[in-house]
């Protein structure tokens, strides 16, 4: 029978399939951090249970560090205690750890494929929303609770029900100036913050086939934000060149063997989705949001809709809501307005390609002074590498100081954070009310029109930039 | 886990759309390492003025005292955003049992069921008629048999849950029993479906 390309993965992985419940679904790699994990260990020692697979477990910490002075003791204490717990239990649990100062610490969707540990057809599970891009391998990879981490820890296994399938195909050519977070936040705009709730979505299509990993990453990324359970997208040449001489990629005869199996993950043809949706990439524009969830976004040089295009009148009292959070005026454009704020980080965009691409625009130039900045790589590696490509330098001569690695002032729980009333131009990946700091306003945008707006001081159409 | 069969109580309204775990519970409450005392937190950044607990925003539904109960019905798509369970956690901690929304995200949900709290999908009309009622008027839902009913109009809606979840409500077993109860054929599986 004809199987999409989530089917074949998710029914290899299915140890049982309980009558009228969930299925019973085996875990390859499951990913932990200091915020989501520490009840999970106290569960199972609560229990009397041993980790059942610890070494198909890989730790981090990346929430609730700072991104200065890594050297140094955490100053919150409760930060510092959470980040000490991560460390006792796993070394209590024989969990390898790349906590603070280790080599391959980092945001744990950006070490996961970095250190090749994600790879196609495997089944990815982590206690934080964002682990979606690891769906950008043609993996199944979704965020869970810590009830449902420490079903993992005991047994490699949780415990869901088959969500339908939804494709989303993006067909054409990418204007200039546009890039993958432009996509995501196009598809969330049009399907909204709820539209794939209940789903597993798959991106296919010819501008998608043109991305490189670190652009379809992003796109798996916001899967969870038009409320998908993950997303992915069928591995192919550009995903094994990636994979292939990783730290912990296959290698000889094995790399051979799993190669492949990697090339039978594709939806077969005659494969049918519960819902197929069509864009075109060059309708696509770089894109905004305006609102306080993702699927509030429109063209950068669009203009925000009115109170009366809500017929709802829940639907209307939540727009004027979040116009008044934002302190925006419905009917007004975007184009123009200062902003206060640029972060550049979050497993969205914190990888080595991001700042190549805000680089390239703030390269010879200077910040606009009012601009106050958080420019946040994803992992060690990616700080490395941005020395070694001298990116560093561009960054320091435009007046803008690079940190250390973690997730920053993309949710407001450790140091970084956005003061209230001030907007943010950011490249994480929601503006929910007070998600960067209580009263913060933020406007989630591309890294590229986020480096427009380090230099003008104002929000900007990158392609007014660009030759 | 608690189990829960029955129950009959007033509810709170929060006619708000798309209610993320950040609001329900803000990341910087996030650095516990226990599930306990996070009620205090919950809506934080809506309940007070500037993080202050003497400065009770009075147009928030939790700060009216009219409203009581231990069932909380809010408008569509409530859960949405991170998978911190501690959203989960708050809303228990703060004595909710029952979550009544038209809509609700995908990882929330399944938390909310790890934890005993349940929540009841209704229609978008049935979930007007609730927010139609007055401060004094109870709902009742009935697990075993599926039903949320508006007391005083007596008027009722079946709900779903699948038989498994619903066996695990009703009688407060957890996922976790069930799944060390599979080691042996979780075993067998990785034997002959080695990756």
């Amino acid at each position: 029978m004809a199987k999409t390309l989530f089917e074949k993965i998710w029914d290899k992985h299915v140890v049982k399939q309980i009558e009228d419940g969930p299925s019973v679904v085996y875990i390859d790699k499951h990913f932990i951090h200091e915020v989501t994990s520490p009840q999970a260990f106290s569960g199972i020692e609560k229990r009397g249970v041993s980790l059942f697979r610890p070494k198909q477990i890989v730790a981090t910490a990346d929430h609730n560090v700072p991104t200065l002075h890594q050297e140094l003791p955490i100053a919150d204490a409760l930060s510092r205690f959470q980040v000490d717990t991560l460390i006792d239990n796993c070394k209590k649990h024989g969990v390898e750890l790349y906590g603070l100062g280790h080599e391959h610490q980092g945001i744990v969707h950006v070490i996961g494929p970095e250190l090749g540990i994600t790879q196609p057809g495997m089944t990815i599970v982590c206690g934080d929303s964002h682990t979606s891009t690891h769906g950008a391998f043609g993996s199944i990879a979704f965020g869970i609770g810590t009830s449902e981490v420490e079903m993992v820890f005991a047994a490699q296994c949780i415990m869901q029900s088959k969500p339908k399938v939804m494709r989303i195909n993006i067909d054409g050519a990418l204007q200039n100036g546009v890039v993958s977070k432009d996509i995501i936040l196009f598809i969330i705009a049009q399907i909204s913050a709820s539209g794939a709730t209940g789903y597993f979505v798959e991106y296919a299509g010819s501008a998608i086939r043109a991305l490189s990993m670190e652009a379809r990453m992003t796109i798996c990324n916001m899967s969870i934000e038009m409320g998908a359970r993950g997303g992915m997208i069928a591995p192919d040449q550009t995903t094994f060149d990636y994979i292939k001489g990783r730290l912990f990629a296959p290698t000889g005869a094995e790399w051979e063997t799993k190669l492949a199996a990697w090339k039978e993950l594709y939806t077969d043809t005659d494969a049918k989705f519960d819902v197929e949706i069509n864009i075109k990439a060059e309708d696509i524009d770089p894109m905004i949001t305006y609102g306080t969830n993702p699927g509030m976004g429109l063209s950068v040089t669009g203009t925000l809709p009115t109170v009366e295009s809500f017929t709802d009148a829940t639907e209307k009292q939540n727009y004027e809501k979040a116009l008044k959070y934002m302190g925006l005026t419905a009917g007004q454009t975007l184009l123009g307005m200062p902003v206060q704020n640029v972060f550049i980080g979050s497993c969205t965009n914190s990888r080595i390609e991001d700042f190549r691409l805000v680089a390239s625009i703030i390269k010879g130039k200077q910040k606009d002074p009012n601009i106050k900045t958080l420019i946040v790589p994803g992992s060690q590696e990616v700080a490395k590498q941005i020395k070694a490509e001298g990116l560093d330098k561009i960054f320091a001569a435009a007046g803008i100081e690079i940190r250390q690695a973690g997730c920053s002032a993309c949710l407001g729980m450790n140091e970084d954070k956005i003061p209230a009333g001030e907007y943010c131009i950011s490249t994480s990946n929601r503006n929910f009310e007070g998600r960067q700091g209580a009263g913060a306003r933020t406007m989630l945008v591309s890294p590229l029109t986020a480096a427009a707006a380090l230099l003008t001081g104002k929000i900007t159409d990158i392609r007014t930039m660009l030759s | 886990m608690q189990s829960l069969q029955k129950i009959t109580s007033k509810f709170i309204p929060l006619r708000i759309e798309n209610v993320d775990t950040d609001q329900i519970i803000p990341a910087r409450f996030l650095k516990a390492t226990t599930k306990d005392g996070f009620g205090k937190n919950l809506f934080r950044d809506w309940r007070y003025e500037n993080d202050d607990e003497t400065k009770p925003k009075a147009d928030f539904v939790l700060n009216q005292s009219q409203y009581s109960g231990q069932i909380l019905v809010a408008a569509k798509n409530f859960g949405c955003g991170s998978s911190r369970e501690h959203a989960a956690w708050s809303i228990q901690d703060y004595g909710f049992k029952v979550v009544v929304s038209s809509f609700f995200a995908d990882i929330f949900k399944n938390n909310a069921l790890n934890n005993g709290v349940l929540p009841v999908t209704v229609t978008d009309a049935f979930l007007q008629q609730i927010f139609a009622q007055g401060s004094e008027d109870t709902l009742s839902i009935d697990l075993a048999a599926q039903t949320i009913t508006i007391d005083k109009t007596g008027a009722s809606e079946k709900f779903e849950i699948n038989s498994y979840k619903k066996t695990c409500m009703l009688n407060g077993y957890d996922d976790i029993d069930y799944l060390l109860s599979m080691k042996a054929e979780i075993e067998a599986f990785e034997k002959t479906n080695k990756q």
